[in-house]
């Protein structure tokens, strides 16, 4: 009787489909909402079985050059793809953007902000949030628009989340009244979800092309291949840019 | 090392000690009421000096966050008494640590008064001491033991904190930028060097300091 059970859950075990892998997928924490959605149609499609671990892009690198078991690793910006290839950690010929991220000026409180962004030359705020500019890509891209514009002296009146997420938070909860976000965390489908924004021109800053890689580790995972593929769908392209990322034609 | 680096440490020091001696003013009366009083109030408030423990702190700078904000009641008392908002500010840090470190003061002061107990209380009285008289000269020397761990707990405390000031610092150099926000700053931007150093002063400096306390305990107080 007990061998009967055995040898059942062990034919059980061995006759589960070959195909179906395990994916672990290091996702970076602005992508964390649209990558949820993917995951979850990618599974139905593939029979694969995806967990995501959320980070930032810094806290990740450094736990995959220590060895941590992920199999794929969507980045927020593209340096560090590149790091990982050039350390032999990922696979170069796996290496593309996936989405490009956008830069938006936004307020919580409705008609805050203008469509033209004049608010910020006008100066009539007392603090504006951006993410750590060392740190955080879209940090360094609000840093590039206040250049740009010739606003350097707003500089004073900065305040710095640790990432993008955490500015949103202090403009979210009225902390700051103005802070330059990502446009995915505040736009769905063509419109603000709350407050007001000014869409950033993205010549003022420089691109922020958020990257995908294999990771070497993970070379003979076919579930890993299959994934960065599926990124490249047309519905699903379409779908990451219903949540305000830009796309590649 | 950067003189960002040099500000860092200069602002978690002045920090540090801001918050612990205003720590000890408040927290002296509070340990002294926990330790004597037989009111029913007794445990919920020490349960609830105790709850910063629980929390994890990014957690409480999240709430803190909301709490201090336009639409938070702590937040609307300092704009209606025309302070502003406390977020990104020093003094703002200082009200985030004091919660922060509560339970790292209280609760060594509470012990160190439990432990006396009434008799050299009732001794002073017979003597005709006053009740302050009773508690300047009997309870406060026979408490410093107390005092010390409550201090340097509460110091150690507040300059490892990292969490909490994440969450309502802002990183502005100089007036919220503390070490631990600067090291990890190095650590996200992947300058591991200026990390590592300034990592290390920090520890090298925290255990001179504490080495240095401890002897004076030795050498001071019979414990």
């Amino acid at each position: 009787m007990r061998f009967r059970l055995v040898a059942t859950i062990a034919a059980l075990l061995i006759s589960s489909p070959a195909r179906a892998e395990q994916l672990l997928v290091a996702v970076a924490a602005n992508f964390a909402e649209p990558m949820r959605e993917i995951a979850a149609q990618f599974e139905r499609d593939s029979g694969h079985a995806v967990r995501l671990a959320f980070g930032a892009t810094g806290k990740l690198y450094a736990q995959i050059s220590n060895g941590a078991p992920y199999d794929v690793l969507l980045a927020a910006d593209e340096i560090t793809a590149e790091k990982l290839v050039e350390q032999q950690l990922a696979l170069a010929d796996t290496r593309f953007t996936y989405a490009t991220g956008r830069l938006v000026l936004w307020s919580a409180q409705p008609a805050r902000v203008d469509s033209a962004g004049k608010v910020l030359a006008e100066g009539d705020f007392r603090r504006l949030a951006i993410a750590s500019p060392a740190a955080a890509p879209y940090g360094a891209a609000a840093m590039d628009v206040l250049e740009a514009l010739g606003l350097q002296h707003l500089s004073e009146r900065l305040v710095r989340g640790e990432s993008i997420t955490h500015a949103y938070q202090f403009v979210a909860s009225g902390n700051a009244e103005l802070g330059f976000v990502a446009r995915s965390q505040v736009y769905r489908d063509g419109r603000w979800l709350s407050g007001s924004g000014w869409e950033v021109p993205a010549e003022l800053h420089r691109p922020l092309h958020q990257q995908a890689v294999q990771l070497s580790r993970s070379r003979d995972n076919p579930a890993a291949s299959a994934l960065l593929d599926y990124l490249r769908q047309p519905q699903i392209r379409a779908l990451i840019a219903s949540y305000g990322y830009g796309v590649s034609p | 090392m950067s003189g960002e680096d040099l500000g860092a440490i200069w602002l978690t020091l002045k920090l540090a000690t801001v918050v612990t001696l205003l720590l000890l003013l408040f927290c002296t009366p509070l340990a002294w009421w926990l330790a004597r009083t037989r009111s029913a109030w007794k445990a919920p408030v020490g349960a609830l000096v105790a709850m910063p423990l629980i929390l994890p702190p990014t957690v409480i700078g999240f709430y803190l966050l909301l709490f201090m904000g336009p639409q938070g009641p702590l937040g609307q008392l300092s704009d209606w008494l025309g302070i502003g908002l406390l977020p990104f500010t020093f003094s703002g840090l200082v009200i985030a640590s004091m919660v922060y470190s509560l339970p790292f003061v209280v609760q060594p002061l509470q012990t160190a008064f439990e432990q006396i107990g009434q008799r050299p209380l009732e001794v002073a009285a017979t003597l005709r001491a006053s009740p302050w008289d009773s508690f300047r000269h009997v309870v406060l020397p026979l408490a410093r033991p107390g005092f010390f761990t409550a201090s340097v707990l509460g110091f150690a405390h507040t300059v490892g904190e990292f969490g909490v000031v994440l969450m309502i610092g802002g990183s502005i150099p100089g007036q919220t930028k503390v070490i631990s926000v600067q090291i990890y700053d190095h650590v996200e931007a992947m300058q591991y060097g200026n990390a590592h150093l300034l990592s290390a002063v920090l520890l090298a400096f925290s255990f001179v300091v504490l080495l240095l306390l401890h002897r004076y305990r030795k050498g001071h107080l019979h414990v």
